[in-house]
């Protein structure tokens, strides 16, 4: 029995690791080709994951909802609300230096958060939304659900790359680049900064509120706690420089380096004696933090730095 | 008949804190010449090219293009009226390669919206093989084409100065603005982009405006001369006018703020 036991924690490290490529896939977009610095995931990520837990959970007198919609619809409407978000902030903030929009999204994940704490008709407040399906239930349940949802999670993750390969690759990406590494001469060759920007805030946003909705639905409840910034923003910005910032695989590559470390720091403080075992998620940071210093160091783009794409253009006329 | 300037600067002023970088200053640019701007160091000749390229809102004054008061127009929108630029201190995209700087100034409209890019990406690609072929031409005629697929922050000063060049050549202007485009560049070269220069005037009739200090330089090119400084017009006229006016030697050679160093 020792083998599947080891499978299924496989299982699970890849869903998660897979929900992290998506909102490090989704970060680059914002800063990897876009320079803008986004220092309010775990914002995005709730409003996608309550959007998608209110939408598909069953009804309940402790929050508005459910609906009981399907999962997919679920998906997309935590990606639009997200996006909608996004864009509102983008139509503000988009106009200011990089320190400045940092600040603005963390002010903004923080209003986000207190909603969600204190809007209880909406959200149950700090107890939670419960309840929420995962795709395929009626058919599959115990070990092959989980199967079941980290292929889901991966044909998501596979999307998401497709989606951020084609942006990256094609004229609109190549401007993209072009304004993060000189503002001033992209708009003296007519592209129009604050479009573009706003359109890879907002892109980036509904992709970090889609990772959300797939992390309601594979915990099947969700409350604050799993919006922790360090949790969410902070191990989403450590994958992306550790991985590659600019480069879709490095996105993916770092989330699943970081999330296997963080993991393996689990097994480890948890062998800790009890009265150091509540220090255990600081220490973990500090560990996490340490790590990115030194990839940083040895690697100074990270393990898969960004490349030029391939130059596609169509055969002689 | 009197030529109606392309560009025209109405009364401009432009202040920085106590500073008037440019102060009450008018011009014209006529169309299909070549114009020099010249002045001493901090005459304030590139802020005046950041207030016509819409970089910087002027303080006061208006700037007008084609009879059309453009004062207000955001810099990318006057890309379209057909202004280009290049800058004094090289501008170039660093971490995108020297072939990617040229073609991502020539526009692609199919390929740059957000939705051909996701869902349809090879509707672009006659576009880009257009950029593409016009971006190796491009090199080809500024000597760089080696570097076609190095990534532009490592050129050297002189090559990335070739490249503000290049870039400002895809966009195929009516207007260059080009700010001390020799500076740093090899004579050689430099009497091949003078005579290129004189080419697109002569056969395209684009209008230039060249911020020189080499005399010789704006001699042989430029039909008029603009001389600033300390951020006021000095006066206008010919090269050989300019060379010999009184003002303008005491403002190269003596007076004003040079005498405090000595
Ligand atoms: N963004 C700015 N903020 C503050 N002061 C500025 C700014 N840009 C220019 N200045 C000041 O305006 C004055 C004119 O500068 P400008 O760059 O236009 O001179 P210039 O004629 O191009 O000189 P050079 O021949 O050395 O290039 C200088 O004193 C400069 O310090
Ligand atoms: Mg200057």
């Amino acid at each position: 029995m020792e083998l599947p036991g080891i499978a299924f924690y496989i299982v699970a490290f890849l869903t998660m690791g897979g929900i992290y490529a998506i909102l490090c896939l989704a970060l680059n977009m914002q800063w990897g080709f876009g320079g803008l610095f986004n220092a309010g995931i775990a914002g995005f990520y709730a409003v996608g994951a309550y959007t998608a837990a209110i939408l598909t959970s069953a009804g309940s007198s402790a929050h508005l909802g459910g609906f009981d919609l399907p999962i997919v619809v679920g998906l997309i409407c935590a990606g639009i609300a997200s996006g909608i978000v996004g864009w509102a902030i983008a139509r503000i903030c988009v106009r200011l230096k990089a320190d400045y929009l940092a600040m603005a999204s963390i002010g903004i994940a923080e209003i986000i958060r207190l909603a969600i704490v204190n809007e209880e008709w909406l959200t149950n407040g700090s107890l939670g939304i419960s309840r929420i399906p995962r795709p395929l239930e009626a058919f599959y349940s115990g070990r092959a659900a989980e199967v079941v949802f980290v292929v889901f999670v991966w044909l998501i993750v596979a999307v998401t790359f497709l989606v951020a390969r084609r942006l990256q690759q094609s004229p609109w990406g190549r401007v993209m680049r072009a304004i993060r590494d000189n503002e001033e001469t992209a708009a003296s060759i007519g592209k129009d900064v604050q479009r573009f920007r706003t359109e890879t805030f907002v892109v980036g946003s509904v992709f970090m509120g889609v990772a959300g909705a797939l992390s309601a639905h594979y915990f099947k409840f969700f409350s604050p706690d799993a919006t922790e910034p360090l949790l969410i923003t902070f191990l989403a910005w450590v994958m992306l420089i550790a991985g590659g910032s600019g480069n879709n695989l490095g996105a993916i590559a770092g989330a699943l380096a970081i999330w296997a470390i963080w993991s393996l720091t689990e097994v480890v403080t948890q062998q800790l004696p009890p009265d150091w075992a509540t220090r255990s998620s600081y220490i973990r940071m500090l560990l996490i933090g340490l790590l990115l210093q030194f990839v940083l160091q040895r690697f100074r783009s990270g393990l898969f730095p960004e490349k030029s794409p391939k130059l596609r253009i169509s055969r002689e006329k | 008949m009197e030529q109606v300037p392309r560009i025209r600067l109405d009364d401009v002023t432009m202040r920085f804190g106590g500073l008037d970088a440019v102060r009450n200053c008018s011009f014209d640019l006529p169309a299909g010449r070549i114009t020099g701007l010249i002045g001493p160091n901090g005459a304030g000749k590139t802020t005046a090219f950041n207030v016509i390229a819409g970089l910087l809102s002027p303080t006061l004054g208006r700037v007008v293009l084609d009879g059309e008061d453009i004062t207000d127009l955001p810099a990318y929108r006057r890309q379209e009226k057909g202004l280009s630029r290049t800058f004094q201190l090289a501008h170039e995209f660093g971490r995108m390669t020297v072939i990617e700087n040229l073609m991502v100034a020539a526009k692609n409209d199919v390929g740059e919206g957000i939705v051909n890019a996701v869902f349809r990406p090879s509707r672009c690609l006659s576009q880009e093989r257009e950029a593409y072929d016009k971006a190796l031409k491009t090199l080809e005629f500024l000597e760089i084409s080696q570097l076609a697929g190095e990534p532009a922050g490592n050129l050297s000063g002189g090559q990335k100065k070739l490249l503000e060049l290049g870039r400002a050549l895809m966009q195929e202007p009516k207007i260059m603005l080009l700010d001390e485009i020799g500076a740093g560049v090899n004579r050689t070269l430099l009497g091949k982009i003078a005579d290129k220069i004189k080419q697109l005037n002569e056969e395209s009739g684009y209008t230039f405006c060249l911020i020189e200090h080499d005399l010789d330089f704006v001699s042989r090119l430029c039909h008029g001369v603009i001389v600033m400084a300390q951020g006021e017009l000095l006066m206008t006229g010919t090269v050989d006018e300019v060379r010999r006016d009184e003002r303008v030697i005491e403002a190269y050679f003596g007076g004003g703020r040079y005498q405090d160093a000595s």
